[in-house]
Formats: C-alpha cells, sequence, structure tokens
C-alpha cells in the first residue's frame, strides 16, 4: 500500500506533475471544442450544397468540390491529415499548433458532419419542400426556415455523438507535439519511467467525459422523442 | 385566370398528361375527378409547376409558367395557394407559426399584420384557440383545415386542392367540405381533385373527367352527372356513385 501511495506521489504530485493532466485537459477540450464549431459550419454547408444539388441539379461545381472534400477526407486516417496540415501545408510558417489542431480536427469533422446533416435533409418528408414551395418560398427560404430545422433535430444525436467521437481522436494531437491530455500523460510517463498510472488516469478522465456526455446525448435523444409524437 | 395549353408531362417512359386544354376563370369552381392514376394530382402540380411540364404552356394572369423564371414563379406561386392530401404542415412551428412563417420571411407582412391576419383566417376555420398548438396535438380535420387556413393568409387568387379529404376519417370529411363549401361561397378560384361526388354536384361550376391522360370530358355538374356523354365515363360514375 504504501508502495503504491509513493507512485502516486511520485506521479502526480512531485513537481506539480499533475499539471501536465490538467493542462493537457484544457488544451483537448480547447481543440475539440473549436474543431466541433469549424465542423457544424463546414459540414452544414457541405450538407445544403450536396441535398440541393441532389434535388435541384444547381450548384454543379461546389457539389463537385464537396465530392472531392468528403472522399479525401474520409478516406484518409485523420492523423495522416494532422501531420499534413501542419508538417506540409504550413511548413513554412510559424503558426500556433493549437489553431493547427482545431483546423484539422475541424476539417475532417465537417465531413462526417456533413453526411450525418445531409441524411437529416433528405428524411424530410418532400411534401415540407413542395408546402414551401407552394407558398412562394423560393430553396433558400424554405431550406433555412422549414427543412433544416427539423433536420437539425432529427440529427442532434448523431452530431453530439460526433463531438465525442472528435473529443476521443483529438488524442493524435501529440504527433504535432501539442500537448493535450494523451500527450501529458506520456509525458509524465516519459520523466518517471512508471506507464501505469499516469496512462490510466488519461484513460479514466477521457472515459469519465465521454459517459457524462453520452448520457446527456441520451437524455436529449429521449426528450426529442418525448416531443415529437404524434 | 389560368390557361392550359396543350400540357405534356411525362416521367421517363409513361406519358401521364398526353396535352390537356382548359382554361379557370376568375371565381369559377373546377372539380377534377378520374381514376386513380389518370393524372389529376400531375395535371394539379403542373398549373403551380411543383411538376414541370415538358410541353404546351400554363398561364397564370399573364405568365407562362412554363418559360417563367425563378423569381415569377415564386411570385405567382403566392397568389396560387394549394392544399395537399397529407396536409404537410410544418410540425416544427406553431399554427402561428404555419400560417405567419410564408408571409413573414417572404416580407409580404410585418409580423404584427401576419399576426393578426392568421387569427383572422383561425377565426374563418374555426380554430382560434389553436393557434399557439403545435400540428401533431391536432386531429386530421382540424390539420386539414388550418392547412386551408395557411393558403388563406397569402390571400390566393386561387386554390388548388389534391383531394384534401382522401386521408381523413370519415366523420372528419364534413369539417373540411363545409369550409371549402364556404369558400366556394365567397367567390375563391377553386381547382379541387376529389372523389367527393356530393361536393362536385353541389360546388362545381364545371367538372371535368380525366382519363388516361387527358380531359376525356367536362360540363357543367348537372350534365355532367345528369347525362354522361362517354361511355367511360358512364362506366366510371356507375362504380363511384
Ligand atoms: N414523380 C413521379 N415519378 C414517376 N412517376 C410518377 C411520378 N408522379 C406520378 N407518377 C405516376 O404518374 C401516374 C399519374 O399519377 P397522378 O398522381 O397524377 O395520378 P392521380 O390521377 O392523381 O391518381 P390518384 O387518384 O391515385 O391520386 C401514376 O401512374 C404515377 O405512378
Ligand atoms: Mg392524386
Amino acid at each position: 500500500m504504501d508502495a503504491f501511495l509513493q507512485k502516486l506521489y511520485e506521479t502526480f504530485i512531485v513537481d506539480d506533475r499533475w499539471k501536465y493532466l490538467t493542462e493537457g485537459l484544457k488544451t483537448t477540450l480547447v481543440i475539440t471544442f473549436f474543431a466541433v464549431l469549424l465542423g457544424m459550419v463546414i459540414g452544414f454547408l457541405v450538407a445544403v450544397i450536396r441535398s440541393t444539388h441532389d434535388m435541384t441539379g444547381k450548384m454543379k461545381v461546389l457539389n463537385f468540390i464537396s465530392k472531392i472534400y468528403l472522399t479525401v477526407i474520409r478516406g484518409t486516417p485523420v492523423m495522416v491529415q494532422l501531420l499534413i496540415i501542419y508538417y506540409v501545408i504550413f511548413s513554412s510558417v510559424r503558426i500556433d499548433k493549437t489553431f493547427v489542431g482545431i483546423l484539422a480536427f475541424g476539417i475532417n469533422s465537417g465531413a462526417y458532419v456533413a453526411e450525418i446533416v445531409r441524411s437529416g435533409i433528405m428524411s424530410i418528408d418532400r411534401g415540407q419542400f413542395e408546402a414551401g414551395a407552394s407558398l412562394g418560398m423560393n430553396y433558400p427560404k424554405t431550406m433555412l426556415w422549414i427543412i433544416m430545422p427539423q433536420a437539425f433535430k432529427t440529427v442532434l444525436p448523431a452530431l453530439a455523438n460526433e463531438c465525442i467521437v472528435l473529443l476521443k481522436e483529438t488524442s493524435v494531437a501529440g504527433y504535432i507535439a501539442l500537448e493535450d491530455l494523451t500527450k501529458g500523460g506520456d509525458i509524465i510517463r516519459s520523466v518517471t519511467y512508471e506507464a501505469f498510472l499516469p496512462l490510466i488516469a488519461v484513460a479514466l478522465i477521457y472515459l469519465i467525459m465521454v459517459v457524462g456526455l453520452s448520457t446527456l446525448v441520451g437524455k436529449l435523444e429521449r426528450r426529442l422523442k418525448r416531443s415529437d409524437r404524434g | 385566370m389560368i390557361e392550359v395549353k396543350g400540357l405534356r408531362k411525362n416521367f421517363g417512359e409513361l406519358d401521364i398528361l398526353k396535352g390537356i386544354d382548359t382554361t379557370v376563370e376568375k371565381g369559377e369552381k373546377v372539380v377534377v375527378i378520374g381514376p386513380s392514376g389518370s393524372g389529376k394530382s400531375t395535371f394539379l402540380r403542373c398549373l403551380n409547376r411543383l411538376e414541370k411540364p415538358d410541353a404546351g404552356s400554363v398561364i397564370f394572369d399573364g405568365t407562362d409558367l412554363t418559360r417563367a423564371s425563378e423569381k415569377q414563379l415564386n411570385k405567382v406561386r403566392e397568389k396560387m395557394g394549394m392544399v395537399f392530401q397529407h396536409f404537410n404542415l410544418f410540425p416544427h412551428l406553431t399554427i402561428r407559426g404555419n400560417l405567419t412563417v410564408a408571409p413573414v420571411k417572404l416580407r409580404l407582412m410585418s409580423r404584427e399584420e401576419a399576426d393578426s391576419r392568421a387569427m383572422e383566417m383561425l377565426k374563418k376555420v374555426g380554430l382560434e384557440q389553436k393557434a399557439d398548438s403545435y400540428p401533431n396535438m391536432l386531429s386530421g380535420g382540424q390539420k386539414q383545415r388550418i392547412a386551408i387556413a395557411r393558403a388563406l393568409v397569402m390571400d390566393p387568387e386561387v386554390i388548388l386542392f389534391d383531394e384534401p379529404t382522401s386521408a381523413l376519417d370519415p366523420e372528419m370529411v364534413g369539417e373540411v367540405l363545409s369550409l371549402m363549401k364556404q369558400l366556394a361561397a365567397e367567390g375563391m378560384t377553386m381547382v379541387v381533385v376529389t372523389h367527393e361526388m356530393g361536393f362536385a354536384r353541389e360546388v362545381a361550376s364545371r367538372v371535368m373527367f380525366m382519363e388516361n391522360g387527358l380531359i376525356a370530358e367536362e360540363n357543367e355538374p348537372d350534365k355532367f352527372f345528369g347525362s354522361p356523354e362517354s361511355p367511360r365515363l358512364r362506366e366510371f360514375l356507375s362504380k363511384v356513385l
């Protein structure tokens, strides 16, 4: 028991090593939060472009670009994308790594958000578009005021799950030397030569966040179900 | 008011409308009947160009909808209400929201104007107490009356009805038909696809029998039902009456 306490002390207390974890957690949360925002913006735009093209045949060029974006992003690992953005695209400029992380994970998440939102738009009855059109509302207005609010509600749980996935995926940020939560644990391991405690601590923190968020998503889902009975 | 000339529509290989010629005058109530699949809905949907015709023209107040720009088309649609079989109310909006979203977002009315116009129309359809309810809290008959009110808020010159009572439980058909009769009596121009022969007899100024993508016969209701000319219509009437 004493030996265990001793290890705990050495891992987290000595030299304020716990700060690697709290600072790392902060970085992880900042990257996740802004990447989620960026991903939502990109995702909604791409989803609207894609479904507008599918339904009206317009926006051919934008749709083509969107399709390439989706194929490339979903067809390559997020880590490779992160490395390319950092070492290739921003190779010659000094740039804040957190910003690079947000950019990489946001662009990545956008592709998944786009497909989620598109499925939501496609799930809305055609009659809704027709009702909007029959009142004289043009396509963008119908999209914005009639379709999107309904589609958003339908896909909210899936979007929330995408946030959870993103939170976990940011754990590869260490590859561009970003000191996120995972990297924080790894730094402790490398100074104490003791892997068990810091890595388990990191895993626990992720687990608590994910379980917490999942519970919230579950609650949200049940509330949405209740509100659209009938 | 609506002039239809040589209207044709096909879905792929299928010729659905094979050359429709007709005119709807202001104040007329045209009832369209015919067997399932004869193209009644497609005809109606060509009138406000929810379907794009393949040939012919639909001229509304001088604008040829088959050639109109998107902008012109939407302007025309403001004046051409449509009531759907399945209501197509907006489930995420309150009844008030359903009635006001178009006039407000199209900047035809201020929010206050739209609200008061909506209340006026809700009174007309007898549902003013439902203004703050959501569509899913209403019965089918109430939904369809709201759908009619939603069309009325736009102050349309004509309303197109596509089987407005076909999705309703029998006990709710009456309330919708009586509202439509009221509109007819007030002089609204209406084009109604329906299987309600009683309504056609009572309200129509002209009944149109569609068969196989063509208008097979049209006449004022007395003659239409009393002395149908074509054997096809006679056969159809013997089945539905
Ligand atoms: N979007 C579409 N794509 C392909 N075929 C279609 C489409 N819309 C209608 N049709 C076909 O066109 C034919 C005529 O359809 P329409 O809905 O106009 O008939 P209807 O007279 O209204 O029939 P009902 O009384 O059943 O409503 C049907 O055979 C239908 O399957
Ligand atoms: Mg039909």
